[in-house]
């Protein structure tokens, strides 16, 4: 009898295991917090996966994490917003077939009350002056992310180094990042998309927008199969062509629109 | 077969450096019930526990069948007896379960161990109680569950050590008939480790004396408990030493 | 107030309704927990009464091993599974990475010391006497370690459920070496964080529900366990 529960127990325990094992119909696709909360990501591997009977599996990370994770062979395609590291990273022979697919933009969120006045400023760099001399609080993502990477290029251009109190950084996702800004009353860059599908938790408003330093392309990168051998290079193919396909292209354009009233992405290559 | 189930030679044990049994030579007849008497504290236990395997002694010989102890033997011969402890300590399930450890721990298959067990609980007088909880019994049936334990195995030698210490008088009566049912029926050799003279004249056929971590008199029960020899012997049968 | 009312009032739904990924969250997490924890009793409690019973060279050390790494810290766990089974890792080659295997074996690493900790101390409470009894009855080296186990099994019970608790709600092994994927590897710590800085605080709660409800389950069964054990 106990003989019997041991061996059923170990048969249990080798089908688990080894039944975890990664199929090969599988891609991994390591991606930004901002186009996986937004959903958009959910709704194209949904139509796609409908096509091509391959399973996507999706991981959110910063845009850093997402190219450490290529480089070490972790993820078959990274789709990333932070053009300098990317081109790095193709340079390097890490990646191939990098295509801008989409963008957005970035906006400066904060308060309603715009405790430093940056509403009407003309410039970006003058508006986080702005805040910088007034010491309001400002969150950043301090994640190594897409977005934390333009906003430190941002305060270079500006020749500040932001530091302080009123400057604090949450080491987490954009949208945890927005309601931390909003409980605290406090600045922050972010992606359009993201505070758009976080629009309605928080009590920020965009404050500034429209510079041509906040042009936010997304790439999607192959892992360089060369690197690494077992890349899943033909259904990584096959994913980047649908998502510049005309049907792609359609689920880019249209997602979101009913629910904010505006498109959270634009397709790039109209 | 060797007519003596155990024969001891010199067997001596220390702990510490403290010497508890010194020179000990003891023979021990089949089929009979052995007393080893003396006041406690007097090394009863160490020699029952000794004569089962449980210890090592530091000097000396154990003969089984006439044959010395070897290292191979020694589950096999720890298995032909039973060694039931003073204050008994069951294991926390039914009393079945208890009873049946030993045949399944030797992987008897499960007919044979029912049959033994209901046989065993009968003999005990604990026919309905295969079900209770070992724990929640008296003292008096928890001796019985023990002796019913050992029994069960059919042991060629059953070793009791001070098996009616801590009992009423009822339970002692009761025990003391199961010893000598065993003996009879089964043919078991019994040793039976006590303190009380009056339990060694009921019970045993041969009686040994240990004082001081020596047998100052040995032999056939009957003729020891009338003509002593040994002057302790005889102060202790006459009630004058109290143990 | 009010929208904490109503984030369980959605909870509630989502779980009445049978929500399907609700529920594929939920199995997911019992799956790879369980699956841990009969791994971790495995080699915990063998370890465990090892050192509890028997005396050997080396025995302080490993009592001290074994509760030092009842702190591990889940994210410390989790870096090193990932750099061993990363491709660029000594068993990349395995291709367990972002998959409940790899989750599984993180939760058996956290899960074994305190399993094997509370063994030792579970089978060192045991009378002595039992040790004894057993070997008299006839038992083998290895019965008698059986037999000393079945003393103890209602706190070895409860040594599993804390090995248990620790693994479905641990979070940071999970999020790194599972990668909190979507109908693989999506659990129910994992995704409560995920729900909750998304600012979905129903789904993230329904999930919280559930957890207390298993938790409280386990701890009820615990208890009439140990009632019918008296």
């Amino acid at each position: 009898m106990k003989k019997k529960i041991f061996l059923l127990g170990f048969i249990f325990i080798m089908v688990f295991t080894l039944g975890c094992k990664r199929k090969v119909s599988h891609l991994i696709l390591a991606t930004t917090t901002s186009v996986e909360n937004s959903g958009l990501l959910n709704t194209l591997i949904t139509s796609f996966e409908k096509e091509a009977k391959v399973k996507v599996d999706v991981i959110a990370c910063g845009t850093g994490k997402a190219i450490r994770l290529a480089e070490n062979g972790d993820c078959d395609l990274i789709l990333v917003h932070d053009p300098e590291a990317e081109k790095r990273f193709v340079r390097e022979g890490y990646g191939i077939d990098r295509r801008s697919i989409m963008y957005n933009d970035f906006v400066i969120v904060g308060p309603r009350d715009d405790p430093a006045k940056i509403k009407g400023i003309r410039g970006v760099i003058p508006a986080l002056s702005a805040i910088t001399h007034k010491k309001a609080s400002f969150i950043s993502r301090g994640d190594d992310s897409g977005t934390h990477k333009r906003e430190r290029m941002l305060w270079e251009r500006a020749g500040l180094i932001p530091e302080g109190e009123w400057y604090q950084e949450t080491g987490q996702g954009m949208g945890p990042t927005l309601i931390i800004a909003s409980q605290k009353r406090a600045y922050s860059l972010t992606d359009r998309a993201t505070y758009l599908s976080y629009k309605k938790k928080i009590t920020l408003d965009i404050l500034y927008e429209k510079d041509k330093l906040l042009y936010n392309p997304y790439s999607i990168i192959l892992v360089n199969p060369e690197r690494h051998a077992h890349i899943n290079y033909k259904r990584g193919i096959e994913f980047i062509d649908f998502l510049i396909s005309d049907k792609g292209k359609r689920i880019i354009r249209e997602f979101g629109k009913e629910k904010f009233g505006e498109p959270l992405f634009h397709p790039i290559g109209e | 077969m060797n007519p003596y189930a155990i024969r001891t030679h010199d067997l001596s044990k220390e702990y510490n450096g403290e010497a508890i049994l010194k020179k000990i030579n003891l023979q021990l007849e089949r089929g009979r019930i052995h007393a080893i008497i003396g006041p406690s504290g007097v090394g009863k236990s160490v020699l029952l526990r000794l004569l089962n395997l449980l210890e090592e002694p530091t000097s000396g010989e154990i003969h089984f069948d006439g044959r010395a102890l070897k290292e191979n033997d020694r589950l096999e011969l720890q298995r032909r007896m039973t060694l039931v402890f003073q204050k008994p300590v069951l294991f926390n399930t039914s009393v079945y379960e208890n009873v049946a450890y030993g045949l399944k721990v030797r992987k008897e298959n499960r007919r044979s161990i029912l049959e033994k067990v209901r046989k065993a609980l009968e003999v005990v007088d604990l026919k309905n109680y295969e079900h209770k909880r070992a724990r929640n019994l008296s003292g008096g049936e928890k001796q019985r569950v023990a002796i019913a334990q050992a029994m069960v195995l059919e042991p060629e030698i059953l070793f009791l050590d001070e098996p009616t210490s801590d009992l009423d008088p009822r339970n002692v009566a009761i025990i003391e008939e199961l010893i000598k049912y065993i003996n009879e029926e089964f043919k078991i050799t019994v040793v039976i480790a006590t303190h009380n003279m009056f339990q060694a004249k009921r019970l045993a056929h041969e009686a040994t004396f240990l004082f001081g971590g020596r047998i100052i008199e040995s032999g056939k029960a009957q003729e020891i408990f009338t003509k002593p020899k040994d002057r302790r012997v005889l102060r202790f049968i006459e009630g004058k030493m109290i143990f | 107030m009010d929208y904490i009312l109503a984030g369980l009032k959605e909870a509630l739904q989502l779980l009445l309704s049978f929500d399907r990924e609700t529920y594929t969250i939920i199995f997911l997490s019992l799956r790879i927990s369980g699956t841990a924890v009969l791994l971790a009793s495995c080699l915990g409690i063998p370890l465990g009464a090892l050192v509890g019973l028997h005396r050997f060279p080396g025995r302080g050390v490993i009592t001290t091993i074994l509760n030092t790494c009842f702190a591990l810290p889940t994210v410390v766990v989790g870096l090193f599974i990932y750099l061993f089974l990363s491709h660029r890792g000594p068993l990349g080659m395995l291709g367990l990475l972002y998959t409940p295997g790899a989750m599984i074996i993180a939760q058996t690493i956290l899960a074994t010391p305190i399993i094997g900790a509370l063994s030792l101390v579970a089978v060192k409470s045991v009378d002595p006497a039992i040790t004894k009894s057993a070997i008299s009855l006839g038992a083998t080296r290895i019965q008698t370690t059986l037999a000393v186990l079945r003393e103890a099994r209602v706190a070895i019970l409860a040594a599993l459920i804390v090995g248990f608790g620790r693994v479905i709600t641990e979070i940071g092994a999970a999020m790194i070496v599972g990668g909190n994927i979507k109908g693989t590897t999506r659990v129910m710590s994992t995704a409560i964080a995920l729900e909750t800085g998304k600012g979905k605080f129903e789904l993230a709660l329904a999930l919280g529900i559930i957890l207390l409800t298993i938790a409280f389950l386990i701890n009820a069964g615990l208890y009439y366990l140990q009632r019918i054990r008296e």
